[in-house]
This record gives C-alpha cells, sequence and structure tokens, in this order.
C-alpha cells in the first residue's frame, strides 16, 4: 500500500518548528486539585492544539506510527490540525483507533509515539497525547451520533466477553465489518479497568459513557450482569444462543497481596477493592451513593507499588482528605511503571515518594485496625528476571510507618472463571489463556482471546492492539470458515 | 431490569422475592447466590439464592432487614423492579451421599441452608435438619424443610416455639445419643456458624459453613471479601462461600464485617429520615430507566429478546399490579 501524501499546509520552515516550545497542558492547580475529583488536565483549546501541531517535522518515516501498537497515523493526523480540519483528524485516528479520547489521556505515550519522535531527541517531543485527545474531545462535541452509519449485515454473530479496551475495540471493528456483535459483561457498567480502576480524575466516566453510546449507534448491543462461567458458559453461547465466534477479553482482575502478617486487618485493601469503591460505587459521593468507604480525613495512608494502579490510589485517597500519603516502592523512581506524566502530577499534589522502602509487616491497634507498617528499605542489585535491577532488603534498616490505610498494588493475576469452565482452552502455567500473538486464536476453534487476559497486566493501548487484530483474524475466520 | 413477580413477607422483617433471572434461574446451584443493585446510587449486595425455577425463569430470594439497602429491598413490592441481578456466584455446596448429615440454620440462614439441605436428601442422605430463630414469629421455611428432611428440629432462644435453647443444643444432644454424624452444615449469624465449629472440632466431625462477608463485584477482582482460612487469605466469592468450619478464622470475620459500621449507622440513619421520599424517586427513577431504550433492559426480555437488545424492553408501567406499599 503506498502511503496517500497529504500535502502538507504547514508554514513554518523546519527550523522553525523546533523552536516553537511544546505547549503546556492547561491544568488544574495542584492545591486544588488535590481536593475534587474532576480531571487534572483540562484539555487544549483549538489555539494551543494548533500551535502544537505546528511542531510536527513530519518524517517520511514516521516512527511515531511505527511504535504505536495500534499504528495510528500521527504525522496524517496532526497534519488535518494544521489544515484545521479536526473532525477529519478524528476519523483519520478513527481509522486506527476507535478510543481517541481514552487513549488521549491515559496511554503512556512516552513509551510508544512520542517516545519514537525525532524531535524529543533534539528538544521535546511532540505533544501527541495531547493532541489525540484534543481532537477526540472535539469530535464528541461536533459529531453528531445520529449520522452514523451502520455497515451491511453479514448475519454473523460475534459474542465479546469483557468490555475493556481490549472487547471494546473488538466489537467496534467486527461491527464496522457488518456482524452482529453483543458483548457481555460482569459488572454493571461497561469499561472494564476504565470504569472500575482509573479515576475520575484521570479518566471521566463521561468519556467512557460517550464511546459506548458511539458504539452503541454503531450497533453494538451490551449485557450486563453476565459472568461468563457462570451465568452462561463459552460453549453455551456457541451452542446454544448461535453466536459463530468469541472473543475473551476478561482481563487480569485478581488482586495480589504480599502474605506478609497482617494484610486482614481493617484498614489494608487491595488497590483494585480501593478504587472500585471509590470509581465504580462512587464511595466518594457517600451518603448521595451508599457504598461506604473508612474515614480517610487527616489519616495516614500509603500505597504498595509504583505502577499506575498505586497512583491511582493514593491520589484517590489525597482528595478524600489524607493527611498523608505515601507511595511506598520496592525499586528507584526510575523503575517505577507509572506513566510519566502520573508520577509529575502525584508530586505537584504533595504524594511523599518513599522509594526502595517496602513493608515487611501490618500492625494491629489492638482492635483489628491497622496501626502502622513495619518496613525495610531496600539497595538495587543485580538485574532480575525482568532486566530490571533486583531489590534486596538492607540490614537493620527497619523503621516503623504509623498508618491507618494502606493499599496493596502490587499486582495482578488471571481471573480464572472463564479458563475453569471452557474445556479445551489452554492457559499458561500461572493461568493466562494461550492465544497467537498474531491471530489472537486460542486452542478452541472459534474462541479468540486478547488483552489483558493473554499478556497478564499490561496497557490499554496494547489491550486494544490485541482487540484490532482479534476482530480481523474473526473477520478472517467468519469469512472463510477455516481455522 | 430484573422485575419482581412475586414479594411477601414471610416472617417479621424478613421478605421472599421471586424475580425474574432466567440465566441466573438456568444455571443455579445449591449455595449459589446473587449480587444485586437495588438502584443507580446503590450498593451491591451478595444474597443467597434460595431456589430457582429455570422453566419460568425465576430465583427466590430471601431478605432479612438489616441495613439500608436491605430495608429498602424488602419495602420492594411484587411488580417493581431491581436494576441490577447477577449471577450465581460462587462454588456451588458439594453434594454426595454422605451418609447422615446435619444441616443447620439459624434465623434466615435457614433460607440459604434449604437448598442444599434438598439437594443432599435428593442425593440419598438421611438429613436431620435443625431451624433455629430468636422467637416463633422468625423461624422460617419449616414446612420446607420438614419436606427435605428426615428429622427437623426446632429451638427458639426464647422458648416461644418448640424447644427452647440454641440449634448447638440439639447438635450436642444428637452427638450425646451416638448419633454417626458424617457432615454438618451450619449457616446462620457467626457467633452461631463458630459455635457449631467449637462443638464438632472435638467430635472431628466434618462441618461447613457458609460466610457472609462483604464484597463488592463477587467475581474475585476486588479482594474485599477475603477470609482467613488456615491464616491464608482466601476470596469467599469466587473460593467459597462455604468453608470448613474448622479453618475459618471466625474473629477476622468478624472484625473485617464491622470494618464500615459507622458508615452504614450513619446511611442508615438518613434513610430512616427519608423513608418515604427515598423509596419514591428510587421508584421513579428505576420506572424511567426502563422506559428508556437500548440501555437497560429487562431480564425477562432477554433471553427471547437477545437480537434486538434495544427493541425488546418488556416494560409495562403495571400500576395495578400491587397494592399499597411504594405506590
Ligand atoms: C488502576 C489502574 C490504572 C491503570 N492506568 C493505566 C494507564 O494510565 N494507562 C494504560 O495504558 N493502562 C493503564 N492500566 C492498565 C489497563 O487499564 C489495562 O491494561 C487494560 O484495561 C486491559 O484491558 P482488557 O480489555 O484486557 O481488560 P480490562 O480492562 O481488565 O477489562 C476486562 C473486563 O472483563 C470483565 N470480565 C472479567 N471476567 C468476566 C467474565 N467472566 N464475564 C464477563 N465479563 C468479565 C471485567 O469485569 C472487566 O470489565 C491501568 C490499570 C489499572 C488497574
Amino acid at each position: 500500500m503506498t502511503p496517500v501524501k497529504t500535502p502538507s499546509a504547514n508554514p513554518l520552515a523546519m527550523k522553525e518548528r523546533m523552536k516553537v516550545p511544546r505547549q503546556h497542558m492547561p491544568e488544574q492547580l495542584a492545591q486544588i486539585r488535590a481536593t475534587n475529583f474532576t480531571e487534572v488536565n483540562l484539555g487544549y483549546p483549538a489555539e494551543l492544539a494548533r500551535q502544537e501541531a505546528l511542531r510536527c517535522l513530519e518524517c517520511a518515516k514516521p516512527a511515531c506510527t511505527d511504535r504505536c501498537p495500534v499504528g495510528v497515523k500521527v504525522k496524517e493526523f496532526v497534519q488535518l490540525i494544521v489544515a484545521g480540519d479536526f473532525l477529519g483528524a478524528a476519523a483519520k485516528i478513527r481509522e486506527d483507533n476507535v478510543l481517541p479520547a481514552i487513549t488521549g489521556r491515559v496511554c503512556p505515550q512516552e513509551d510508544h509515539c512520542e517516545g519514537g519522535c525525532l524531535m524529543g531527541k533534539k528538544v521535546q517531543s511532540l505533544g501527541i497525547g495531547y493532541l489525540e485527545r484534543f481532537v477526540a474531545d472535539y469530535e464528541q462535541q461536533h459529531l453528531d451520533i445520529k449520522n452514523i452509519k451502520r455497515a451491511a449485515a453479514t448475519r454473523k454473530k460475534v459474542a465479546i466477553v469483557g468490555s475493556g479496551p481490549s472487547g471494546l475495540t473488538a466489537a467496534g471493528d467486527l461491527v464496522q465489518k457488518g456482524h452482529q456483535v453483543h458483548v457481555f459483561e460482569a459488572l454493571h457498567e461497561i469499561g472494564g479497568v476504565l470504569v472500575y480502576g482509573i479515576p475520575e480524575f484521570r479518566l471521566p466516566k463521561q468519556i467512557i459513557r460517550e464511546q459506548v453510546d458511539y458504539m452503541r449507534a454503531m450497533g453494538v448491543e451490551f449485557e450486563t450482569d453476565v459472568v461468563v462461567g457462570r451465568t452462561v458458559t463459552i460453549d453455551e453461547l456457541l451452542d446454544e444462543e448461535g453466536y459463530d465466534a468469541v472473543f475473551i477479553g476478561t482481563g487480569a482482575g485478581l488482586p495480589q497481596f504480599m502474605g506478609i502478617a497482617g494484610e486482614h486487618l481493617n484498614g489494608v485493601y487491595s488497590a483494585n477493592e480501593f478504587l472500585t469503591r471509590i470509581n465504580l460505587m462512587h464511595a466518594y459521593e457517600f451518603p448521595r451513593y451508599d457504598e461506604p468507604m473508612v474515614e480517610l480525613a487527616g489519616k495516614n495512608v500509603a500505597v504498595i507499588g509504583g505502577g499506575n494502579t498505586a497512583l491511582d490510589a493514593i491520589r484517590s485517597a489525597l482528595r478524600l482528605g489524607a493527611g498523608k500519603a505515601y507511595v511506598l516502592y520496592r525499586r528507584s523512581e526510575a523503575e517505577m511503571p507509572a506513566r510519566a506524566e502520573e508520577v509529575k502530577h502525584a508530586k505537584q499534589e504533595g504524594i511523599d515518594f518513599q522509594v526502595l522502602t517496602a513493608p515487611v509487616e501490618f500492625l494491629s491497634n489492638g482492635q483489628g485496625w491497622l496501626k502502622a507498617a513495619r518496613c525495610v528499605r531496600m539497595e538495587l542489585g543485580e538485574p532480575d528476571a525482568s532486566g530490571r535491577r533486583r531489590p534486596l532488603p538492607i540490614a537493620g534498616s527497619e523503621f516503623e510507618l504509623p498508618l491507618s490505610v494502606a493499599i496493596m498494588a502490587i499486582g495482578t493475576s488471571a481471573n480464572p472463571i472463564v479458563q475453569s469452565t471452557t474445556p479445551g482452552l489452554e492457559t499458561s502455567k500461572r493461568g493466562y489463556i494461550n492465544a497467537n500473538p498474531e491471530t489472537q486464536r486460542t486452542s478452541r476453534k472459534g474462541v479468540f482471546a486478547g488483552g489483558d487476559i493473554v499478556t497478564g497486566s499490561a496497557t490499554v493501548i496494547l489491550a486494544m492492539g490485541a482487540g484490532r487484530r482479534a476482530a480481523k483474524s474473526i473477520h478472517d475466520y467468519l469469512s472463510t470458515g477455516a481455522w | 431490569m430484573f422485575k419482581i413477580v412475586h414479594a411477601a413477607f414471610i416472617a417479621p422483617g424478613i421478605k421472599r422475592f421471586v424475580v425474574e433471572a432466567p440465566r441466573v434461574a438456568r444455571k443455579q446451584k445449591p449455595g449459589q447466590f446473587v449480587i444485586l443493585r437495588l438502584y443507580e446510587q446503590g450498593e451491591r449486595i451478595p444474597l443467597t439464592i434460595e431456589r430457582s425455577d429455570p422453566e419460568r425463569g425465576t430465583i427466590n430470594i430471601v431478605v432479612q432487614s438489616a441495613g439500608k439497602t436491605t430495608h429498602l429491598l424488602n419495602s420492594f413490592e411484587t411488580g417493581d423492579r431491581i436494576l441490577d441481578v447477577v449471577g450465581p456466584l460462587g462454588k456451588p455446596s458439594e453434594i454426595q451421599n454422605f451418609g447422615t448429615v446435619v444441616v443447620m440454620g439459624g434465623g434466615v440462614g435457614t433460607a440459604m441452608a434449604y437448598p442444599t439441605a434438598a439437594a443432599l436428601k435428593k442425593a440419598g442422605n438421611r438429613v436431620i435438619a435443625i431451624v433455629g430463630a430468636r422467637n416463633k414469629e422468625l423461624v422460617i421455611l419449616e414446612r420446607e424443610m420438614g419436606e427435605v428432611s428426615d428429622t427437623l428440629m426446632i429451638t427458639t432462644d426464647d422458648g416461644s416455639y418448640a424447644e427452647k435453647g440454641f440449634v448447638t443444643d440439639k447438635l450436642r444432644q444428637l452427638i450425646q445419643n451416638g448419633t454417626r454424624i458424617d457432615l454438618v452444615l451450619a449457616v446462620g449469624p457467626i457467633p452461631m456458624m463458630k459455635a457449631v465449629a467449637d462443638v464438632t472440632r472435638k467430635e472431628h466431625i466434618h462441618t461447613v459453613v457458609s460466610l457472609n462477608p462483604i464484597m463488592i463485584d463477587g467475581t474475585g477482582m476486588c479482594g474485599g471479601c477475603r477470609v482467613l482460612i488456615d491464616s491464608k487469605s482466601e476470596f469467599a466469592c469466587v473460593d467459597g462461600p462455604e468453608f470448613d468450619a474448622h479453618r475459618v478464622n471466625f474473629e477476622v470475620l468478624v472484625q473485617r464485617n464491622a470494618m464500615y459500621r459507622e458508615a452504614e449507622r450513619r446511611s442508615m440513619a438518613e434513610f430512616q429520615q427519608e423513608i418515604e421520599a427515598k423509596r419514591q424517586t428510587v421508584r421513579q427513577e428505576l420506572e424511567q430507566l426502563c422506559g428508556m431504550n437500548g440501555s437497560r433492559r429487562d431480564a425477562g426480555a432477554t433471553v427471547e429478546g437477545r437480537r434486538d437488545a434495544g427493541a425488546a424492553v418488556e416494560c409495562r408501567p403495571d400500576v395495578d399490579a400491587t397494592v399499597g406499599g411504594l405506590r
């Protein structure tokens, strides 16, 4: 396929483009946002977006696209922004990415598109995520979903299990091919981690609702309150309910604990529970919503871990009034897997990062509630299996940190419900579903899988990439019948 | 949405609901539960399924008014709707011919013990049922338990009906009389289950209890329902709800269940002040939601109408379906 050459509307010479500074993302002031759940980033106004778009060097071989798991045509959509065609830019992104308002906000751009940006090597990379977010939001405000056209029906039925980014992407792609797509979700809301995990201040739920409405308008059907494996099995979907193919995108939902003493104390949470209470169940709006949360006002709270989940949890705790909010991370800041922007924002908000530190025991106040964590300082040794330097405890460095609440964000594992109720579905030793990395096919005919349930917990964009590959492969299977 | 096709109090503060939930009804096995959320601002609470009718596509749940959600639910009437019902969740009870089993139900726990008792009876066991309640009025499912057991014993704390005492008194008697017991299943308040475990531990009688920790999603995702089993954390929603009573740390269960007591009290107090207003708004909201095409359908429409999610909304105002109650 020869790339379509779009004539550049960029009036600036290359040298001048390098002189334009990266446009700052307007955001709520740190002191103010630390007390509310409203989105931190406010979004570019059109002028800033155009200004930022002018910085694109329009590389002949854009590394940004190569490094994007779904291959968004960055150069082309940025050129459309320069030309002032924002809806055109949105449509260009949608060719490869059905959830741009979401990835524009939560993708670790520094690891993908922006990490590949030539500008980044010289000055500062192009704000690709910010631009993506801008056009997606613009489209949302200006698009009438009533005008969305539905594809001609193929009479093939596909069941999607799980409504996280992998499932939503697969659903969106398949419905555009004219297949009848039905999404089954265990929870009462659609969106997976996007609704139960990532907080409002980073990804407003309204955005997910809008994306879901968009997909509904395209013809996708959603059914909540169905735990596949319990409420209905994969075999029943295929044999009794007439589905021609099934995609499993059930995520890596099972929280892990450290197995140290005192983890059962009141006040010790998994990050999943802490965030689910706050996001899915709106505990931050108690008592308007019924779901309660322990009182955090003025209390010492710590999260254990250094990923996005950890930062989301502790920043939520801060917003619920925590007096002192710590991140306890056993490696150094350089190894932290969280998005760079989140670390920056968390620091601005006053989160206390205690790196190279890990709890070894949780202590009780004598009445079953957490009182303190006994912690140990760490140093980094030789690289481990992950390639990162292994943290080793420093002898004699133990200390007590007074805490009322501790949140475990040390990772998740595979939810076994689907695997254990689907005969012949092969899994890895750790319980993840084995799927071909290109076709996302599993060991069962007509059954495909992708996202965190295959890879272990990863990122939104990687899950979307898997959903996209699965959709293509499901379409091939439905068209040819060949397995 | 899930329609209540029948609702009636079976004892003071204890109400039985027959709810249209065809997918759940088809799959339910004894010992399993559902999680429900009454309305948009509601919390998710687990409730054991008393029985189901796969043909009619209904499940029965028995609810005792305790906190805000159960109080609100118990004000719902025939014809009302529940926003979310998901299940069946949890591992089913282990059913086989053990020999002689003693099934013990304490209070509303009797409704949860009932389906397992029935299945154990069907599997060829000799079933001795012991049902306990605070007083005569609170004895539930007496007839049903009688039907599925070889012997039925009843105790009331105050002696207002049958024998005065606790279910454990009866259990001890059985043991003293030399009755060979192969399995004990106890479902009820935590102190009762703990007391049963203490009695049978000494006798080395295999004992199973059904635990009721705080839950949110019910699929293993949040870990809120973790219980200490032999000092190891397990999730009641996916590893349970039934566990070997002699390995359960009841103290931690009590402690964790008390985690939100303050908040629950506050919720309940505010709810009591505006109980009527609250009922009205919730009813109206659910009615409105039901009228909205697409996003939420009746569960009844799900099975036949799955092909056309948006159009299959089966919502009638049911104006004359209830007498009194909320309307
Ligand atoms: C708090 C948090 C913050 C994160 N932040 C970021 C970030 O900033 N950037 C980023 O790129 N990534 C982030 N991630 C990771 C990212 O969210 C995940 O990698 C991604 O959501 C995985 O998508 P998925 O489609 O595989 O599954 P999920 O999003 O996990 O969705 C799975 C869905 O399947 C449902 N399900 C499970 N079992 C069943 C069943 N048996 N039947 C029916 N439905 C079922 C679940 O309820 C869920 O809705 C974060 C993760 C967390 C937890």
